[in-house]
C-alpha cells in the first residue's frame, strides 16, 4: 500500500493548487476518486485484468507530477473543459471505470481535460491531431484526460501521438472517454513513439449510441512499458466498432493490450485485430473479451490476435475470451503465436533476396494488415514508412537522445 | 397426476435411485482426528497418514478459490461426512462376498460385477461412496503383471509403487480441492502397467455416491511404464437428492517412454432438478505427466451431469516428442454450470498437443471453456492446436470461452480458434422437411456436432454418451 501513499500524500499537499487551476466539473469528482483510490489500492497481478502488468511496480518510482493546465488557444472543436460549449456533467467521468485504481488516480490528479466536441451533423475539415510531447529534465508523471463528444451525425478523425523529446523517465496516465451519438462516425488513432524509459497507462472508454460507428487503432511502435485498456459499450442498435492494433517491441519492452467489448443491445457488430512482433526480451500481452448480454441477439463479433515471436526470450501471453448470454449470435475468435513461414522465406531467398531483407519484408507485410484498415490515406502512407523504419531499427534513433545511440 | 409428473422428472435422470444398504458413516465434520480416523479405518501405514495430515494442515490454511465462472452454493465443509462404507459387513474377514443389494445396484446401473456377465474385454473397479466394492478380472490381469485394484488395496500390497507415485503429479499443495482430497481421499483405482505390456482389455472404474450427507473423494493413480498401453474408462452417477453433494477427486497419470494412455470419462453425476435444486458439485483435479520420450496421453470426456463442474484434465509434456490430446463435450441444461477445459504445458522438445472442446448450453445453464497452453523456453518446436466451439440452445443460457496462451519459445506454433453460434435454422428446416420432428432434429444435429469427440470414445461408451446427449437436452427446445 505504500505505493498508493505517495500519491495520496501528494494530493493532500497540492489539493489547493489543483482546485485553483482546475474547474468545477473536475473538482467535483476528486474527493470521491481519492476515497476509491485509497480503498482499492493498485491492482496486483492476481486481479484478472492486470494479470500481465505489475501496476505497483510501474507507479512505484518517485516521479515529479506535472500540474500544468492547457492553453486557451485551441483549434476549432477543441476546448478546455472549463469553457465547454455544452454541459459536460452528464459525460465527464461517467463511463470511466470507478473500480480501476489507475483511473481513479487520474480523476484525482489531472488538472485539465481536453474536450473535443463535434456538434450535430458536422465534420471538421481536417483530422484533429493531438500531440503529446513529453519533455522534462526530471522524472515526470503526467495525468492526461480527454473527453470526446460526438453529437448525432457528427464525424471526426482524431490522431493522438505520444513522443518524448528527452531521456528522462516518464509515466503517462491517460484516460479518454468518448461518446459517439446516433449515426456518428469516430476514428481514433493512437501512435506511440517514445523510448525505453517511458511508461504509459491508457484507459479508453467508448460509449456508442444507435448506428454509431467507431474505429480505434492503436500503434505501439516504440515504448518502454505500455498498458492500453479499451472498453467499448455498444448501447444502441446497429452500432459498430473496430478495434485494431499493432505492436512492434524488442529489447526489454512490454506491451499489454486489454480490451472489453460489451454488446448490450441486438444487431451490433464488433471486429478486433491485433498483431504483435516481439524480438529480444520483449513481453507482449493481449487479453480481449467480448461480452454479449442477455437479449443482445443478432450480434456479430470476431476477434483475431496474431503474434510473431522472434527469440526464445521474448514472451507472448494471449487470452481471447467470449462471454455470451444470448443464443442468436455469431461470435468467433482466433489467436496464433508462431514464426515467419519457412516457405515464404525460402521463396524470396531463391529469388536473391537476402534472409534479413526477406524477414523484414514479411514482418512488414504482417503489420500491413492492420495499417490497411486505416481509411486516412496520408496517415497510412506515413505509418508504412514509420513501420518500415522501425523494423530496420532506425526509428529509435531520434536526435539528441542518448538512449538510442 | 402426481405420478405422471414424477415419471417425467425421473425419466430425465434414470440413475437417481438410492440403495438401501447398511452403510457405516462416520460423524460429520473435518479435523485432524477425522483424517486420522479415515487412515486408521483403512489400516494405512504411517507415511500415508503423514501425507494426509500435511495436506490437511495446508488445506486448513487456504481459502476456497473463486475465480471460476460459477455461482457456487457455499460449501460447509463441517457438514459433510468424509467416510461412508456400504460394504461394512462384507469387509470383515477374508470373505469377498458382496452384499446382494450392492450387486443389484450395479446391475441396475449396467455395471455387472460378475465376471462371466461382464462385457467381454472390460475389467471393472466399482466404487460406492468411500469404498471399492469389487474389482473384476484382477486375477487375470495379474498374470500379465498388470496391477488393477483399489488404491486402498494397493497401499497394502504394493506400498513402494504407491509411495513413489502418489502426489508426484498432483502434489497436495496444487490447489484447494487437491489438498482436501489428499487429506481425506478414500477409494479409487490404482493401475500399473509394466514395461512392454499392452493391456488386453479396457480398464474401467465406476463411481457411485449413495449415502446421504457424504461426499466422495476418490483418488486414481495410473502408472504406464515404458512401451506399455492402457485404455481406461470412468463413469459416475449419484442418486437424486435436494442437497448438494461434494465430489472432489484426483486423477494422476504417469506415462513413461513410448507408453500410451487413453483416459475416457462419461460424467453423469446427478445434475439437480429442473429448478437447480440439489446436484453434485464436481470439483476435480486430473493431470497426466508425460515423463518419457514419445509418450502419448489422451483425455476424452463427456460431461453431462453435475450441478457444478470445475475440472481441467491437464497434461505436462516433459518427454521429448510426447503428444497429448484433449477431447471434450460438455452439455449443460436447466441450472447446471460447467467451467471446464484443459492445461497443456509444453516442456520437452517437439511436443504436440491438440484440444477439441465442444460446449452445448441449454435452459438457463452456464457453460465455460477455460484452458491454458503454456510453452516453456525449452520446448523447441512445440505445436498446439486448440479449437473450442459453443452451441447455444435457448436465449437464457450462456457460453463462455477463456483461453490463456503463454508462449516463451520462438519456434513454437500455437493456434486457437473458437466460435459460438446456435443451431442453424436451415439445418433444422432441412430435417423437418424430411419428417423429422424438432426434438429429434436437434438431437441429430447436436450428435453430429459432438461427433469429433464421441468418435474418440471406446465403442460401448460412445453409444452411452450418444444416448446421454439426447436425454440431457430433453425439453430444452421450444
Amino acid at each position: 500500500m505504500s505505493g498508493t501513499k505517495q500519491y495520496t500524500d501528494f494530493y493532500d499537499n497540492v489539493r489547493d493548487t489543483l482546485f485553483a487551476r482546475s474547474c468545477d466539473v473536475m473538482n467535483a469528482q476528486r474527493q470521491a476518486a481519492l476515497d476509491r483510490f485509497r480503498w482499492l489500492g493498485f491492482p496486483d497481478r492476481k486481479s484478472e485484468r492486470y494479470k500481465y502488468t505489475d501496476v505497483g511496480l510501474d507507479f512505484e518510482p518517485d516521479y515529479g507530477i506535472a500540474l500544468t493546465a492547457l492553453t486557451d488557444e485551441l483549434p476549432s472543436h477543441c476546448y478546455r473543459i472549463g469553457s465547454a460549449p455544452v454541459d459536460v456533467t452528464p459525460y465527464y467521468n461517467t463511463i470511466a471505470d470507478h473500480n480501476d485504481a489507475v483511473v481513479c488516480l487520474n480523476t484525482m490528479l489531472s488538472v485539465d481535460t481536453l474536450l473535443v466536441h463535434i456538434p450535430r451533423n458536422t465534420r471538421p475539415q481536417h483530422p484533429i491531431q493531438i500531440s503529446n510531447i513529453l519533455k522534462g529534465t526530471n522524472d515526470t508523471m503526467v495525468n492526461r484526460r480527454l473527453l470526446i463528444i460526438l453529437d448525432e451525425g457528427a464525424q471526426a478523425d482524431i490522431i493522438i501521438t505520444d513522443r518524448a523529446v528527452n531521456d528522462s523517465r516518464f509515466l503517462t496516465n491517460q484516460v479518454i472517454e468518448a461518446f459517439a451519438g446516433e449515426n456518428s462516425n469516430l476514428n481514433i488513432y493512437e501512435i506511440e513513439e517514445t523510448h525505453l524509459l517511458c511508461t504509459r497507462y491508457s484507459n479508453i472508454y467508448i460509449h456508442q449510441d444507435r448506428n454509431a460507428s467507431v474505429r480505434h487503432t492503436s500503434l505501439s511502435l516504440f515504448n518502454g512499458h505500455t498498458r492500453n485498456t479499451c472498453t467499448v459499450r455498444l448501447a444502441g442498435e446497429g452500432a459498430e466498432v473496430s478495434l485494431n492494433g499493432c505492436v512492434i517491441a524488442d529489447k526489454m519492452q512490454h506491451v499489454d493490450n486489454n480490451t472489453r467489448i460489451e454488446h448490450l443491445v441486438p444487431h451490433c457488430t464488433s471486429n478486433e485485430l491485433y498483431k504483435y512482433i516481439l524480438d529480444d526480451s520483449a513481453v507482449g500481452a493481449f487479453a480481449g473479451i467480448v461480452y454479449v448480454s442477455e437479449g443482445a441477439q443478432k450480434t456479430s463479433s470476431s476477434m483475431t490476435n496474431a503474434n510473431l515471436c522472434a527469440t526464445d526470450s521474448a514472451r507472448m501471453y494471449t487470452q481471447p475470451m467470449l462471454e455470451i448470454y444470448a443464443d442468436d449470435v455469431k461470435c468467433s475468435h482466433g489467436s496464433t503465436v508462431g514464426q515467419l513461414g519457412d516457405d515464404a522465406l525460402f521463396y524470396m531467398m531463391q529469388r536473391g533476396i537476402g534472409i534479413d531483407e526477406a524477414r523484414l519484408l514479411l514482418k512488414s507485410a504482417f503489420i500491413t494488415e492492420v495499417i490497411e484498415t486505416i481509411p486516412l490515406q496520408p496517415l497510412r502512407d506515413r505509418l508504412h514508412f514509420q513501420v518500415d523504419k522501425r523494423l530496420r531499427g532506425e526509428l529509435s534513433k531520434c536526435e539528441g537522445c542518448k538512449l538510442c545511440k | 397426476m402426481e405420478d405422471i409428473t414424477r415419471d417425467i422428472v425421473n425419466k430425465d435422470y434414470e440413475y437417481g435411485f438410492t440403495t438401501d444398504v447398511e452403510t457405516e458413516v462416520i460423524d460429520k465434520g473435518l479435523s485432524e482426528d477425522v483424517v486420522r480416523l479415515i487412515s486408521e479405518k483403512k489400516g494405512e501405514p504411517e507415511w500415508l497418514l503423514e501425507f494426509r495430515l500435511q495436506a490437511y494442515r495446508y488445506w486448513a490454511g487456504q481459502k476456497q478459490p473463486e475465480w471460476g465462472h460459477l455461482d457456487m452454493p457455499e460449501i460447509n465443509y463441517q457438514d459433510i461426512s468424509y467416510y461412508a462404507d456400504p460394504t461394512k459387513s462384507a469387509m470383515s474377514g477374508d470373505s469377498k462376498e458382496i452384499d446382494p443389494e450392492l450387486m443389484k445396484t450395479f446391475d441396475k446401473l449396467g455395471i455387472p460385477l460378475e465376471e462371466r456377465m461382464a462385457l467381454a474385454g472390460t475389467a471393472v473397479d466399482a466404487v460406492m461412496d468411500s469404498v471399492s466394492v469389487k474389482t473384476t478380472f484382477s486375477a487375470k490381469l495379474k498374470e500379465m503383471g498388470i496391477i488393477f485394484m483399489s488404491i486402498s488395496e494397493a497401499v497394502r500390497e504394493h506400498p513402494d509403487l504407491v509411495r513413489e507415485y502418489l502426489g508426484s503429479v498432483v502434489p497436495y499443495r496444487d490447489n484447494y480441492f487437491a489438498a482436501l482430497n489428499s487429506a481425506v481421499f478414500s477409494d479409487g483405482s490404482f493401475v500399473y502397467i509394466p514395461k512392454g505390456v499392452r493391456c488386453p482389455m479396457e480398464l474401467s472404474t465406476y463411481f457411485r455416491i449413495n449415502a446421504r450427507g457424504t461426499g466422495q473423494f476418490e483418488r486414481t493413480l495410473i502408472v504406464c511404464d515404458d512401451d506399455a498401453y492402457v485404455s481406461y474408462l470412468e463413469g459416475c452417477t449419484a442418486p437424486m437428492r435436494d442437497e448438494n453433494q461434494l465430489h472432489a477427486a484426483i486423477v494422476e497419470i504417469v506415462v513413461k517412454e513410448n507408453a500410451e494412455v487413453k483416459y475416457s470419462t462419461v460424467q453423469n453425476w446427478y445434475p439437480g432438478d429442473k429448478n437447480g435444486k440439489g446436484g453434485v458439485l464436481n470439483l476435480v483435479t486430473k493431470r497426466g505427466h508425460l515423463r518419457g520420450a514419445n509418450s502419448r496421453l489422451s483425455w476424452t470426456q463427456v460431461e453431462t451431469g453435475s450441478a457444478v463442474t470445475w475440472k481441467y484434465p491437464s497434461c505436462v509434456l516433459s518427454g521429448d516428442n510426447s503428444q497429448a490430446e484433449f477431447y471434450s463435450v460438455a452439455v449443460t441444461n436447466n441450472f447446471q454450470q460447467a467451467d471446464t477445459g484443459t492445461k497443456m504445458i509444453h516442456i520437452g522438445r517437439n511436443t504436440k498437443s491438440t484440444i477439441i472442446s465442444k460446449g452445448i448450453s441449454a435452459g438457463r445453464s452456464q457453460n465455460s471453456y477455460r484452458g491454458l497452453v503454456k510453452v516453456a523456453p525449452s520446448a523447441q518446436g512445440a505445436r498446439n492446436y486448440s479449437s473450442c466451439d459453443s452451441l447455444l440452445l435457448g436465449s437464457k443460457c450462456g457460453a463462455h470461452t477463456f483461453p490463456y496462451m503463454d508462449v516463451r519459445n520462438s519456434s513454437a506454433i500455437v493456434e486457437h480458434e473458437a466460435t459460438t453460434s446456435k443451431i442453424s435454422e436451415e439445418q433444422l428446416f432441412y430435417c423437418q422437411q424430411r419428417g423429422i420432428n424438432t426434438e429429434d432434429a436437434v438431437s441429430l444435429i447436436v450428435n453430429g456436432y459432438a461427433k469429433d469427440v464421441i468418435n474418440k470414445l471406446p465403442m460401448e461408451f460412445a453409444v452411452e454418451a450418444q444416448k446421454l446427449l439426447g436425454v440431457s437436452l430433453e425439453g430444452s427446445i421450444g
